[in-house]
């Protein structure tokens, strides 16, 4: 199993620990360039940009840009990247990253086309690399690491994990969970696309052995069956640290698509009820709003101890 | 999007998929002449993009001018879960012995597209028994696995042949049009035991359309939708009256879930995308003041990095211009929320520090 972790802050050894390199792809577009410069002036170690032909600049008077990811790997060694080409770019560029030996991708584009996703994610497995995404806004270590666009503010560094399709209620319910004092040790976007590279259950793999994890929070939303998987294994593998779920989309008709494209409910498949009655069985309580979420985890909690 | 049972008919006929012979018009007067070409019996069939449509009447069997000429304006007049006839087939009636059931799907979990075929057909997929599902991975349906379901279903002789046909065609259609779902339900197994596709249903994958020019002529959009597409929103049309907006899907799902739990009836789910400028939420305004249901507007924005006194200008523009004349509840979740706050004094736009205050405020001035 990947050790997320590992990819990150890198081990207490090594020289750059918690100070790994980034590579930012598409950092000379506006979306980019915003992004890499948030992710630097939150802590993250940007080490290269990378866009086809703007090779031998330096972004922001230091960064040096790169023509391909090959380049911009052998100059850094750098294991993770982080995409903000848009979605037609974003195969190719995914094939760039995973064939010079990036081992953690994170996707930020939406409108990806599936193929594309699957495409990437049969490489992906190849090389033995993760993504991120698509449609995601990353993943961070709150005050350490962000390799996404979330805002700083909602988050704090904690003993809480937290997994979620949806960028804006992650940083709903990290601020809720923050404010009731409960502070992240990892957030994780999943994504809203119906293909995800990393799922809620490869989310949880992640998180679940976290030496001090006091707790998790799940975020869904309608759409696909990674809740109900996600609660399956919860009860297998009897994992039993505190845990909520949120699940968006209660009031949505059926066979709409709500602005992701993976949230629609076609019959009965993708539905809010079988999320909940699912997370119900596997006694994770599901809170029926953001705000309820810090409240149901410190009743979780209390009953635990 | 989903196609209309005569599209996706139109995609199979492309592909050599067995069919009755079938027309589709937009009038009875139309229809009347397509009477005449396809010869009585047939069967009447609402084209709407949703299922149910037998439940509902929208499909008729017709054996004269007398059953046309009352079931046709009777059917192309039904509204089946919220969707009003876009067409008409008339379709010539099958002789069946069978009804199987077919389709190829994105599997999400598996990530990876799957078949599920079964030899009891025509109920909905729920309801279908003895499903047998198979992984298919990226590329077509090799004929090995067509033979294997073949065989598991049970089918022999000339069945057989034209089950593995039909199914590596529809296997060769789902990947070239890059579709998450395509289904035959029912596939009918003929007196003469041949094979037809009876029903249609697609499913593209909207993300590719860059790639599917061909498929564009399908797409079916209001003038709002468009507009909102343009501006990279995300709008969903409901029923109700008070219009729903925020950044981000997954937000405005969760304000949309909130305002029905305390009563309210959304018009509308209005995602502007991640971040919110002046101009996006300017143009959301824009785009619900031409909602005629809509009484009042709920705004739900995180923020974040955003700064609320520039959504708060977007509302003063709208003010300047007229372009909106009813109440507006919003919760701001940014920087400068006071200064927002101030600016917005004595306007429409009244501020709440929850989402839940904002939504309790709307539900009790909205009400009838």
């Amino acid at each position: 199993m990947t050790d997320i972790f590992e990819l990150l802050k890198g081990k207490p050894e090594d020289s750059d620990y918690e100070k790994k390199g980034v590579i930012v792809q598409g950092i000379t577009g506006s979306y980019g360039s915003q992004h890499a410069k948030n992710m630097i002036t939150y802590g993250t170690n940007v080490v290269a940009g990378v866009t086809p032909g703007k090779g031998g600049q330096k972004f922001e008077e230091t960064i040096p840009v790169y023509n391909t990811m090959q380049e911009a790997v052998d100059a850094t060694s750098a294991k993770v990247s982080i995409i903000f080409v848009p979605a037609k770019f974003f195969l190719g560029a995914a094939k760039d990253a995973l064939n010079a030996g990036i081992k953690l991708l994170v996707a930020i584009p939406e409108h990806v086309p599936i193929r594309d996703t699957m495409e990437a994610l049969e490489l992906a497995k190849q090389k033995g690399a993760v993504i991120i995404g698509p449609n995601t806004p990353g993943i961070m270590i709150p005050e350490l690491i962000k390799v996404g666009i979330m805002p700083p503010m909602p988050f704090k560094a904690g003993k809480i994990a937290v997994l979620s399709k949806s960028g804006t209620l992650l940083y709903e319910i990290s601020d809720a969970l923050t404010n009731a004092g409960f502070g992240q040790s990892i957030t994780i976007g999943i994504g809203g696309d119906p293909v995800n590279g990393t799922r809620m259950i490869d989310a949880f793999e992640m998180v679940k052995d976290i030496p001090d994890l006091e707790g998790m929070v799940v975020v869904g939303e309608i759409g696909g069956d990674s809740e109900e998987i996600l609660a399956q294994k919860i009860i297998d593998s009897k994992f039993n640290k505190p845990t909520v779920a949120y699940i968006a989309g209660r009031a949505a008709p059926k066979e709409k698509r709500m602005g992701h494209a993976g949230a629609i409910v076609m019959g009965t498949y993708g539905s809010a009820e079988s999320k909940v009655s699912m997370f119900n069985k596997a006694n994770i309580p599901v809170a029926k709003r953001p705000a309820e979420v810090p409240v149901l985890l410190a009743g979780k909690m209390e009953k635990s101890d | 999007m989903q196609l209309l049972e005569f599209q996706a008919k139109e995609l199979f006929r492309e592909y050599g998929i067995n069919l009755l012979n079938s027309i589709s018009s937009t009038s009875i007067e139309e229809g009347r002449k397509h009477a005449k070409e396809l010869g009585y019996p047939f069967v009447i069939k609402i084209q709407v993009p949703v299922g149910g449509r037998g439940k509902a009447g929208g499909i008729q069997k017709c054996q004269n001018d007398d059953e046309f000429e009352l079931k046709y304006p009777q059917v192309m007049d039904l509204t089946i879960k919220g969707e009003k006839a876009r067409a008409i087939l008339l379709e010539k009636m099958a002789d069946i012995k069978k009804e199987l059931y077919l389709s190829l799907f994105l599997n999400r979990s598996k990530r990876c597209y799957t078949i599920i075929a079964s030899i009891e057909g025509g109920v909905e997929i729920e309801s279908v028994k003895n499903q047998i599902i198979k992984e298919v991975g990226l590329g077509e349906v090799s004929d090995d696995l067509a033979k294997q379901v073949t065989k598991e279903m049970e089918l022999e002789g000339k069945t057989a042949e034209q089950f593995i046909d039909t199914l590596k065609k529809l296997s060769r259609l789902t990947i070239e049009k890059e579709a998450e779902l395509v289904e035959i339900n029912p596939l009918a197994i003929m007196q003469d035991d041949s094979i037809m596709a009876l029903d249609g249903k697609f499913v593209t994958d909207d993300n590719s359309n860059f790639r599917h020019d061909e498929l564009q002529k399908y797409q079916e959009k209001t003038e709002i939708e468009e507009r909102a597409e343009k501006s990279g929103f995300s709008l969903v049309e409901l029923d109700g009256d008070i219009a729903v907006v925020g950044n981000g899907a997954g937000l405005v799902m969760s304000t949309l879930d909130m305002l029905s739990d305390n009563g309210g009836k959304p018009a509308c789910f209005l995602d502007v995308g991640g971040g919110a400028t002046t101009e996006s939420v300017y143009e959301a305004l824009t785009l619900i003041s031409k909602l005629d249901r809509v009484k009042g507007i709920l705004v739900n924005l995180y923020g974040g990095i955003v700064k609320t006194t520039v959504v708060a200008e977007a509302f003063l523009k709208a003010y300047e211009n007229n372009l909106i004349d009813m109440p507006v509840f919003s919760r701001l979740k940014g920087t400068e929320s006071e200064k927002a706050t101030e600016m917005l004094q004595g306007s429409r736009t009244k501020i709440f520090t929850t989402v839940e205050e904002a939504i309790n405020a709307a539900v009790m001035e909205i009400k009838n």
